[in-house]
């Protein structure tokens, strides 16, 4: 039975899914990349990828409309980005507590809206495979790569954008500058709070949009607290990733490639207690950590308010 | 930190003591607000939750077996933050905690009762502590950041209760039957909690009572305390002055996670007698990982406030139990309300940190000398 996985359609299956089961953990963690670097944790990621999640369900199945349940998500994520910006640079709320305030709201508000709007079992038709004319077709690596459908290509297509971003512009600078030492670029003429609350809405933005991308296009249902940690594991996934937005790729795609071994495993039957296989991705995840005593170093100003005259 | 002097008169302190619970009188306003839109009276509902938390003596009961593991995970997050170590692994911490306690009360026989009951407690101790130390030691000694590490470990504890309740550890006449629910056995009676008849409350929460006092001696009073705090304060003093920064966060973590461990052995103990989940961790812990971080909060880190902010906490919860079955709001709201009474609690610092400001300035206006020499003023700051 073991044997089983080393078929080359398992293989290929387990791959091409571990790509896909990356993209919301790639979108929430790349959003928390922006705000940490601008010196803002953000621990609320998981309610609102499940408002995302919800929203995103909710229009496509009214309206039908993917794209209208994609600006949903992003509004959502927009809003709530501003009330955690607000609350942590306007009030210098403590970031940690607010953010774990805000991912209760979110998950009760998420099972109350659906509790009360949609009320039972729903599908969508999610966005489907992008079939591209000659790529789609190689074998086995058309299956990877070549096969998804668009909002997890847009989620890989995010990396190269916010590591060009963060390191070859303007405003990535910025956003350093402010996350490493906000006095210094305050005195620079740097308005430390606006760059802030860029980062965070922008943030909460993916994160929601990240919520949707489980909802209506890789599992096409909405389900009560559906993400189940999920957004918490993207948070550590940007330590795990040093800030840097190719190094969160990397966690995201070892943590969902172990992901999709252990779900094929339960899949085909083999007898591996599925608790202990569930387990898998997170022990794997400390031990890469263990092993890789990478030296790297926070963004120093990460979660301490800005205040003039600090 | 705060500043020695002027010296907080104790009217001052009372009032910061007062702004959450006004942040919180804000967040119950919006969820007015939200039971308006769902068609229910605020003041019919509300008047439910004060019932339910307070308005009798059996109410007050059951706010305080809520009240019991959030103050215990919050002693040990008091202890924990203020080593600058962020414990955020609380849930399974309790979790690990239980299971430990819970396999000697099933497997371990012909004892008294009440030195079971404590062999039990130690055994939760034991197991939380090693689930707070391993994160611990991964960070003193390879460097792992804690607040991903104590996620990552709730994670794994949720799966190994999973595991033990539906397989090991599974009660034998769920096995028997097939319902199959995840449950361990019932811990025989002489292994319980003596409880205050005929309410719920049990002996946990007058012990989770004296140990705040005894963190409280702890950080302020004892040499292991104080090189916490000096280690997460500032580190680099600590190291210069002699102190092993490395071996105190390891322990600050392995307290951290003890106090959540004995909270998840008193709750098998005190409350259900059995382990039983559905799944996620929050069917056994209530979510007293991440509430017993949020008294904590409240309380300034300060184990005596972490009191009054558990109760707080604990009647909140409990009075919408009580709001939910009479007005008929699911309790996903309850969980929401949650989560604007931690937002508005910790966005109401503002304005202690702003009293603080103001109280600093009048130190500073205090302190000019008479004549206009110009010495370099100490501040108290």
């Amino acid at each position: 039975m073991i044997s089983d996985l080393f078929s080359t359609t398992v293989i290929i299956g387990i791959i091409s899914s571990g790509i896909r089961l990356a993209t919301p953990y790639l979108y929430a963690a790349l959003g928390e990349t922006l705000g940490q670097r601008s010196g803002v944790l953000n621990l609320g990621v998981e309610g609102q990828m499940l408002l995302g999640a919800f929203a995103a369900f909710y229009v496509a199945l009214e309206t039908g409309s993917l794209w209208g349940g994609v600006l949903a998500a992003l509004l959502v994520g927009a809003v709530l980005g501003l009330a955690m910006a607000f609350v942590t640079n306007t009030l210098h709320a403590a970031q940690g507590i607010s953010g774990i305030g805000f991912y209760l709201f979110g998950l009760g508000m998420s099972n109350l809206l659906f509790q009360k709007m949609i009320g039972t079992v729903e599908t969508v038709q999610g966005f489907p495979k992008i079939y591209i004319p000659v790529l789609s077709d190689i074998p086995g690596i058309g299956e990877i790569f070549f096969s998804h459908n668009i909002l997890v290509y847009i989620a890989f297509f995010l990396v190269p954008v916010a590591s060009f971003v963060l390191n070859k512009t303007t405003l990535g600078l910025k956003i350093r500058a402010v996350g490493e030492n906000p006095l210094a670029a305050d005195s620079l003429g740097v308005n430390v709070i606006r760059v802030r609350y860029f980062t965070v809405i922008l943030g909460g933005m993916l994160s929601a949009l990240g919520g949707a991308s489980l909802s209506i296009a890789l599992l096409n249902v909405f389900q009560q607290n559906m993400t189940s940690g999920l957004g918490f594991i993207a948070v550590a996934l940007v330590y795990f990733g040093g800030w840097r937005p190719w190094g969160v790729l990397g966690g995201a795609l070892l943590f969902s490639m172990v992901n999709s071994l252990q779900l094929w495993i339960q899949v085909l039957g083999i007898p591996i207690p599925s608790e202990i296989a569930l387990m898998m991705p997170y022990i794997l995840t400390i031990l890469v950590l263990v092993v890789s005593i990478s030296k790297v170093r926070g963004p120093s100003a990460l979660s301490k308010p800005f205040e003039r005259g600090d | 930190m705060e500043a020695n002097y002027p010296m907080k008169s104790r009217l001052s302190s009372i009032i910061d003591a007062f702004l959450p619970v006004l942040a919180t009188l804000a967040a119950l306003l919006v969820g007015a607000i939200m039971l308006i839109i769902l068609k229910v009276n605020p003041l019919v509902a509300y008047k439910a939750l004060w019932d339910g938390a307070f308005g009798s003596t059996n109410a007050i009961a059951e706010t305080l077996v809520k009240a019991t593991p959030f103050l215990m995970v919050g002693l040990g997050i008091c202890i924990s933050f203020r080593g600058n170590v962020m414990n955020i692994g609380g849930e399974g911490q309790m979790i690990v905690g239980a299971i430990f306690a819970t396999w000697v009360g099933l497997n371990v026989q012909g004892l008294p009762g009440w030195l079971l009951i404590t062999l039990a407690m130690l055994a939760g101790v034991v197991g939380g502590g090693i689930w707070g130390g391993i994160p611990g030691f991964l960070k003193a000694y390879f460097n792992v950041n804690e607040i991903l590490s104590t996620i990552m470990m709730n994670a794994i504890a949720i799966q190994l209760m999973n595991f033990l309740l539906r397989g090991p550890m599974i009660d034998p006449e769920q096995a028997k039957a097939s319902s199959l629910i995840p449950q361990t056995a019932r811990l025989a009676d002489v292994y319980r909690l003596p409880r205050l008849a005929p309410t719920r409350l049990h002996l946990g929460a007058l012990i989770a009572a004296i140990l705040a006092v005894l963190v409280y001696l702890l950080l302020w009073r004892t040499t292991l305390g104080y090189r916490i705090r000096a280690v997460g304060e500032n580190p680099d003093a600590a190291k210069y002055g002699g102190v092993k920064v490395r071996r105190y966060v390891v322990i600050a973590l392995l307290l951290s996670g003890a106090f959540a461990g004995l909270a998840g052995a008193t709750q098998v103990f005190g409350v259900n007698y059995r382990i039983i989940t559905d799944g996620s961790s929050t069917g056994f812990t209530g979510n007293a990982g991440f509430n017993g971080i949020v008294a904590a909060l409240f309380g300034q880190l300060h184990p005596i406030l972490t009191i009054p902010a558990s109760i707080l906490f604990g009647g909140l919860l409990v009075g919408a139990n009580t709001m939910q079955r009479v007005v008929q709001v699911p309790s996903a709201l309850i969980t929401a309300l949650n989560g604007l009474v931690v937002i508005f609690v910790v966005s109401s610092d503002i304005w202690r940190k702003k009293r603080q400001r103001r109280r600093e300035v009048v130190a500073l206006q205090m302190n000019e000398p008479p004549d206009n020499s110009t010495n370099a003023k100490e501040t108290g700051a």
